[in-house]
């Protein structure tokens, strides 16, 4: 590991540079011109990308790194999800993959100099029929097999947590009970972004923003390079990591993936008083919500059926949602929407990532995160810079390859998964 | 949300009387047994998912329950036309001749 | 406190209709067509908050729904909303209202403690601080607490909302001057049009001119004329209170309506709606949403008393509210003038500082003709005051706006104007992905009159640039020639209507913060984003830590973040983000502008689809039956299904084993409706039976029944169900519950996109058929009492076979099939019959103690007999073989089946998959928990190998212990006695920290020769 630790922001920096008008910090990250050539080039500066490049340079040692952004960095998914942080699947490999990101968002403040607002207040997942009360059993005992903290709630035990949910037998689909993920939680999603980027500029990485890959340079099976909207760059390994437009990279290189981008919508309340200190999820009418610090509630909607890149949604399912949250909790019926958005998120078959070699050598995607793939961001980063630089994959995400699709050793995880995150 | 034309109806609904089908001219293989898992999971899984105009298929769910296909653009949401599958099929192999 | 109310005829106040309501405890008196704003502005009030972050004190800014600090909570108990902009409130007789911030008061607040130190507490300083997690855990709370305006109510919404869909051929947003003409333009040629506007009254800025004269006459008698007239047109609807919120793809607008928020609640109907969602798809849509007054940006320019100018004009004109008694009006344009005039022509004085120093000619004359102290070429660089407004230091600038060094005048004063020039409302023009343009004549985002008329969008008014008066209207007409054209219709010409006595204005001077003659961030704070407490500073700050996207800088500083959705803000920012950028304003660009335009009640939003009818609740046709006979229900999918059916003091276990007992020794009864049923007929549906399930149907006569598997493409089970064949080219197909829609959606799309050659025609008949399951060794002599002319002899109606006959009467199609392996008749009529043949079942059985039974027992009945429920036992991740099925797969049909091809792939054909089995705990009397993990040891390491779990458990009264189903890694091999040989039957199963053995078995714990059924 290299010794470079990031000090620079503190409750006493903060007082010296406040008494000189706050004229003394430095940039957040560097922003250079492109070299000619890299080792490593990551495509796609997200919350995933710049954690590849964090690690890649953090534990690989990896000296030549670049970022490169189609727009702004964190300004995809990472600037537009709902910040839920869990690590709750079903399956093994999903488990330990999401365990693997929890822990190291445990301690990533630190890690990165850098106060991501990671607030474990813990993630409740609903269950309103008996088959999801078997589902939650199955899941929670899966998890604490896995070494994953979970428990199963009954509705009792819910509303004592949660005291302004409704669990009477009013509703369309009572609720019956619920698992619980303690350590589960929030984080400020911009944060992550900066936070990484900050480090891996530290690192030694570039991070080259308003840069669009337009074509990929691919001779004897092996990457050489990009074409980019700021010339070409030189690549000895490239690892893509651009969510929801996965598919339009993956099409330069003449490769087709499993993957359908679909719009995710997300919206918010006005800031309220504190009323609701957990993560609050529901498969089975369709919602998601927390409140923020700021205490705006933080709500998911439902996903988009169709493909569309257009980062904006259908307003029945707003709708839709809507009703879902006073499903819940009736007293928000009089609370107001302030704004809503889409992003484009990438879904696989099995609702599970793709964290892959291709065929063409020195290729790499992780992709396919669908509607959660902030609460891996560390994680993913981990594994997939692990893959990056030891051309083979990390033992947490082998089981993420491509040819799980043609062996038909999926991951199921749309139980886990649903929309809900 | 989309105003969606039936060529079958003959009328242009809301997008909630319909539900979508993915890409559109995905065809069986003929003869699975005779392709290897590769070509079965390609078939499966692997999807153009363009950014751009997009071959789809439609269904009128809660109208005549035709499948029908639709020509949109997944960027804008703009929608060039709707056809019965044979008539899409045509204006779709046109367009890749042409 | 003193009354701020003048004596101004023009104004829109009802002073007939006097008001009493509260702030904050204290009685107020106002009028009608008061805002609460202005009613509050009437009575003196200044400080109604402190900010969010400094805690600082914040009044009244906007007029509208710019405001950015008035929030407030009004009403109380279920009834109470929280956040509402006073100016929007519109005042009602006992209206009860409250700050939303300020504590313990509004005077003696603690936040503004800590913002007292707010020079250590940048933009983004919780990202450089708080970083031990011990600190992050005690710090955050504190934050929580001090974050947030109002508060939720505690109980459930009493109100009612609805939606109203509306297809019209114009829809015209924005009830002012411009809208109006162009309603008035579509309405005359009549077409179908809407005008909606979030006002109490249409009108727009004209409500606060009146001194300006319209096609001859005063704007008032203009606008009641126009609205007349409109009204008179019975193809436009005018919509007032009603808020286009969100525009979306193919001109599909959301606007809310107000119902019944502005009426006392005495006078409030329960029974009708609060709010109404309109969703109003147009053919054309003309966007006249106008413009907000921008205002400038100086040091300590939030203390209460300091508005825009023009909401100062709007209350003075519309409210008849003098805000203050000495005025500065800071400005950089003339639209400020006209106000400025006005004021001082109330009686109040005046001081007019503008930071040009080359004035208009004409205007400088009226403002100086009108007793207005002009000061020509100065800002404020501070302001004093404690808790309101009281003097404005003043800055000397140069003709390029810098601050030029020296003395410069104290003005004492009890309110202040800004106006930096206008700043059109965007918003909705953005929604679906519109950009706006900079003009940099205009200093201002606008949207172009034509930019988006391919897809049926315009732009009229100040909206589009046209800040004048005159020039909106003149505009308006044009462009409303150019929409009716693609009508096919002309308009009838009436130019004079945009004959105005408005002045010309001039452009504004391009200045959006002013100097204070020091650095950035040296000086005091120039807030931006009042509700999120964003300085100047913090924008340069962002900037010099390479925060350098106008989407990083909003993300950094919270700018535009607010509920006021940056109205006020948003340009400014971009401007000074630009210039500490060294870039011009369209190379910064806006940030992307998103619904809602104002914020939109979530229950509005849900309408009906909330509460009681969130989903539709679907009954079978012997709901009744079960009800009154004390079923408890199970919801499965939309149904409600009879779950057990307690008597007397029964808990569900004691039912459930009285009922299963029944089933097995005597004779029971189940509905089971709610199976789904597709109807199938034409001479290839043995053909699409073929093709969609895994067994083969070809040898399936007339008369029989047979049980089928049906997969996915990916090999793995999705259904099941017994298909009858009625005649060779007639079926009649059950599905599970929950995938009935699913299935039929699946039939058809194969059908119509695959196989179009097959001669099939399918519907669903779910609903057309109720059907008892009548059970048990006594189920034949029940049914041969209300059934005569169906031969139920063993021999003459075999296991899997049915018959059509009469039933209690009706005609109906029974089946020897059975989902508990015993003896059993599925007895299906029309549905409408269902209520009555499930009665007629009951008399016939009482003699044998016939027992209703609910999806409890059926569960237990089915397990016993190792049947599978999919979905419940299956996950989507098990093939007919994992299911010990291989006998419901047929691999010798002609077409490779539905998923065929998927089971030889490597990884589903390889062996030790998860398998069906059954599990016998060692104790008998212990029911293991359903979803419990199983595992080989009970000596428990993490990650623990897990080899699968149990998907159902059950006490099973007939066997007298407990069983369960469970899928279990290599299952089949480990089952005894096989697995007895090496052990390997003996397993654990895990939940909740408790592990019992198990034994592997099979999962026919009863029966296991299935001659119970065949009796």
């Amino acid at each position: 590991m290299s010794g470079i630790v990031n000090k620079d922001y503190s409750f006493w920096s903060l007082f010296t540079k406040g008494l000189r008008h706050h004229e003394g910090w430095e940039p957040a990250w560097r922003s250079p011109e492109p070299q000619k050539s890299y080792d490593f080039v990551i495509v796609g500066a997200g919350g995933h990308g710049l954690a590849t490049a964090y690690y890649l340079a953090k534990e690989h040692g990896a000296k030549s790194v670049v970022v490169l952004e189609k727009g702004y960095l964190g300004g995809g998914n990472t600037a537009r999800n709902t910040t839920i942080v869990r690590s709750n699947y079903l399956w093994d490999d999903a488990a330990l993959l999401y365990e693997h990101a929890l822990k190291l968002w445990e301690g990533l403040t630190q890690d990165l100099n850098f106060n991501v607002m990671f607030s474990q207040r813990g993630v409740f997942n609903l269950g309103h029929t008996l088959q999801d009360m078997r589902d939650i059993e199955r899941r929670v005992a899966s998890n604490n097999l896995n070494g994953i903290d979970a428990l199963v709630l009954d509705a009792r035990e819910v509303k004592e947590r949660i005291p302004l949910i409704d669990t009477s037998k009013r509703a369309r689909y009572p609720i019956l009970g619920a698992s619980l993920q303690p350590r589960g939680g929030v984080a400020r999603h911009d944060a992550v972004a900066w936070g990484f980027a900050r480090g891996a500029s530290k690192y030694g990485v570039d991070i080259i923003e308003n840069c669009e890959v337009v074509g990929m340079d691919i001779a004897d099976g092996r990457i050489k390079g990009l074409e980019t909207t700021r010339g070409y760059i030189g690549a000895s390994r490239v690892g893509c990591v651009a969510a929801g437009h996965s598919s339009v990279l993956a099409a330069m290189a003449g490769i087709r993936l499993p993957l359908e981008s679909h719009p995710l919508q997300a919206l918010v309340s006005e800031s309220m008083k504190p009323c609701l200190d957990t993560v609050v999820m529901s498969n089975a009418v369709h919602g998601y919500l927390s409140q923020s610090d700021k205490g705006e509630l933080v709500i998911g909607a439902g996903i988009d059926h169709f493909n569309s890149y257009a980062q904006r949604g259908s307003p029945h399912v707003i709708e839709h949602t809507a009703a879902a949250i006073i499903e819940m909790f009736p007293m928000f019926s009089r609370l107001r929407m302030n704004r809503q958005w889409g992003g484009i998120v990438d879904t696989a078959p099995d609702a599970c990532p793709i964290i892959s070699k291709t065929r063409v050598k020195g290729l790499y995607f992780n992709c396919g995160w669908g509607t959660g793939g902030f609460k891996a961001t560390p994680g993913s980063g981990h594994v997939f810079a692990h893959t990056l630089a030891h051309d083979e994959p990390h033992p947490l995400n082998a089981a993420f390859s491509l040819d799980r699709f043609w062996s038909g050793h999926l991951i199921d995880e749309h139980g886990a998964a649903g929309v809900a995150h | 949300m989309f105003l969606i034309h039936c060529p079958h109806c003959g009328e242009a609904r809301e997008e909630e009387e319909f539900s979508y089908g993915g890409e559109a001219f995905i065809a069986r293989p003929g003869k699975p047994a005779e392709i290897g898992d590769e070509a079965w999971g390609d078939y499966l899984f692997m999807r153009k998912n363009p950014k751009g105009w997009h071959w789809e298929m439609w269904g009128h769910a809660t109208g005549c329950r035709k499948w029908f296909v639709v020509k949109r653009h997944t960027a804008n949401h703009t929608i060039a036309g709707s056809w019965t599958l044979t008539e899409g099929r045509k204006v779709y192999d046109a367009e890749a001749t042409s | 406190m003193t009354s701020h109310r003048i004596d101004l005829p023009c104004a829109r106040i009802d002073r007939s209709q006097p008001l009493s309501f509260t702030f904050d405890g204290i009685r107020l008196a106002g009028f009608v067509g008061d805002t609460l704003a202005s009613a509050l502005l009437a009575n003196g009030w200044r400080m109604l908050g402190r900010s969010f972050k400094y805690g600082r004190p914040r009044g009244i800014v906007g007029s509208g729904p710019e405001e950015p600090n008035a929030l407030v909570q009004v009403e109380a108990g279920a009834n109470t909303i929280p956040n509402l902009k006073a100016t929007q409130v519109e005042l009602y007789d006992g209206l009860v209202a409250r700050r939303t911030t300020g504590w313990p008061s509004l005077r003696a607040d603690l936040k503004s403690l800590g913002g007292r130190f707010g020079r250590f507490m940048p933009a983004g300083f919780y990202y450089k601080t708080f970083k031990p997690e011990f600190a992050w855990r005690r710090i955050e709370p504190l934050i929580r607490n001090a974050a947030g305006y109002g508060a939720t109510p505690l109980d459930a919404d009493p109100d009612l909302y609805d939606h109203q869909h509306h297809h019209a051929q114009v829809l015209v947003v924005g009830g002012g001057a411009a809208g109006l003409a162009a309603a008035l333009a579509a309405g005359r040629a009549g077409l179908d049009v809407i005008l909606v506007d979030e006002s109490s009254e249409p009108g727009g800025w004209l409500l606060s001119m009146p001194n300006v004269a319209i096609a001859g006459k005063p704007s008032g008698e203009w606008l009641s004329d126009i609205l007349a007239e409109l009204a008179s047109l019975p193809n436009v609807r005018v919509m007032p209170r009603t808020s286009a919120f969100a525009l979306h793809d193919l001109n599909l607008v959301q606007a809310v309506e107000q119902l019944q928020d502005h009426l006392a609640p005495a006078a409030r109907d329960s029974t009708k709606p609060r709010q109404r969602l309109h969703r109003i798809r147009a053919g054309r849509i003309v966007l006249a949403t106008g413009a907000i007054d921008r205002p400038l940006v100086f040091g300590q320019n939030d203390r209460p008393g300091i508005m825009t100018a023009s909401a100062l004009t709007t209350y003075l004109n519309r409210y008849a509210v003098a805000v203050g008694n000495r005025v500065v009006i800071l400005t950089s344009n003339d639209y400020a003038y006209q106000g400025a005039c006005d004021l001082a022509k109330a009686g109040v004085r005046v001081t007019l500082v503008d930071t040009r120093t080359a004035l208009d000619l004409a205007w400088e004359r009226k403002a100086r003709g009108a007793g207005i102290d002009v000061r020509a070429g100065y800002g404020i660089s501070r302001t004093h005051g404690s808790h309101a407004i009281d003097g404005v230091q003043l800055i000397k600038l140069d003709a390029a706006g810098n601050a030029v060094p020296g003395r410069a005048p104290y003005l004492d004063c009890d309110a202040v104007g800004s106006s930096g020039g206008l700043s059109p409302t965007v918003h909705l023009y953005c929604h679906d992905g519109g950009r706006p343009q900079w003009d940099e004549s205009r200093l201002a985002f606008i949207a172009p009159a034509t930019g988006r008329a391919r897809s049926g969008i315009f732009c009229v008014g100040a909206l589009a640039g046209e800040f004048g008066l005159s020039g909106a209207l003149e505009q308006t007409w044009i462009i409303m020639d150019e929409v009716l054209a693609t009508f096919g219709k002309e308009q009838a010409r009436e130019r004079t209507h945009a004959t105005t006595t408005e002045m010309t204005t001039s452009p504004a001077q391009r200045i959006f913060r002013v100097p204070d003659g020091k650095r950035e961030g040296h000086g005091k704070k120039a807030f931006v984003d009042f509700q999120n407490d964003v300085a100047t500073s913090d924008i340069h700050l962002a900037v010099r830590e390479n925060y350098r996207s106008i989407e990083h800088i909003k993300r950094y500083t919270a700018l535009g973040f607010g509920t006021d959705q940056g109205k006020l803000s948003n340009v400014n920012g971009f401007a000074i983000a630009a210039d500490a950028l060294g870039k011009s304003i369209p190379e910064v660009g806006t940030t992307t502008y998103r619904p809602a335009y104002s914020p939109v009640t979530f229950g509005t939003l849900a309408g009906p689809h909330a509460g009681n009818t969130f989903d539709p609740r679907r009954y079978t046709a012997m709901h009744a039956c079960h009800a009154k006979r004390g079923a408890a229900f199970e919801p499965v999918g939309q149904w409600l299904r009879p779950w057990y059916f307690p008597q007397g003091s029964e808990d569900m276990h004691a039912a459930v084993k009285r009922e299963c007992l029944a089933a097995r020794r005597g004779v029971a009864i189940m509905d089971a409706s709610t199976l789904g049923k597709i109807d199938l007929k034409g001479k290839d549906v043995r053909e699409l039976l073929n093709r969609v399930y895994a067994n083969a149907w070809t040898s399936l006569a007339p008369g029989k029944c047979r049980y089928g598997l049906m997969l996915d493409e990916n090999g793995m089970v999705m259904d099941d169900g017994v298909t009858a064949c009625i005649a060779d080219d007639h079926f009649h197909m059950t599905t599970t519950t929950g995938g009935a829609a699913r299935v039929l959606s699946w039939l058809e799309k194969w059908h119509q996109t695959e196989w179009p050659d097959l001669d099939v025609f399918m519907t669903s008949v779910t609903d057309h058929w109720a059907t008892a399951a009548v059970v048990g060794p006594k189920s034949r002599e029940v049914l041969a009492k209300v059934c005569k002319d169906i031969d139920l002899s063993p021999a003459a109606f075999k296991f899997m076979d049915w018959r059509e006959g009469t039933v209690a009467d009706v005609p109906a199609r029974v089946f020897r099939i059975s989902f508990s392996g015993e003896l059993a008749f599925e007895v299906n009529v029309e549905a409408t019959y269902g209520a009555h043949v499930w009665e007629a079942l009951m008399e016939a059985g009482a003699e044998h103690g016939i027992t209703p039974y609910g999806t409890e027992t059926m569960h237990v009945l089915r397990a016993e007999k190792g049947f599978i429920i999919v979905g419940q036992d299956t996950d989507g991740s098990l093939t007919p073989y994992d299911l010990d099925m291989a006998w419901a797969v047929s691999l010798k049909k002609a077409y490779s089946f539905l998923g065929q091809r998927s089971l030889t792939r490597e990884d589903t054909a390889r062996k030790g998959r998860k398998q069906l089995v059954g599990l016998l705990t060692e104790q008998p009397d212990v029911v293991l928990r359903e979803g419990a993990q199983i595992i080989e040891s009970t000596d428990i390491k993490h990650p623990m190998p897990m080899l699968g779990h149990v998907t159902s458990s059950y006490m099973s009264p007939e066997l007298g212990r407990s069983i369960a189903l469970a899928v279990v890694a290599d299952g089949i091999a480990r089952r005894s006695p096989e697995g007895v040989k090496d052990g390997r039957d003996v397993l654990y199963a895990w939940a909740r920290g408790d592990a019992h053995r198990v034994r592997v078995v099979s999962p026919v714990f009863l029966d296991p020769k299935g001659e119970r059924q065949n009796v």
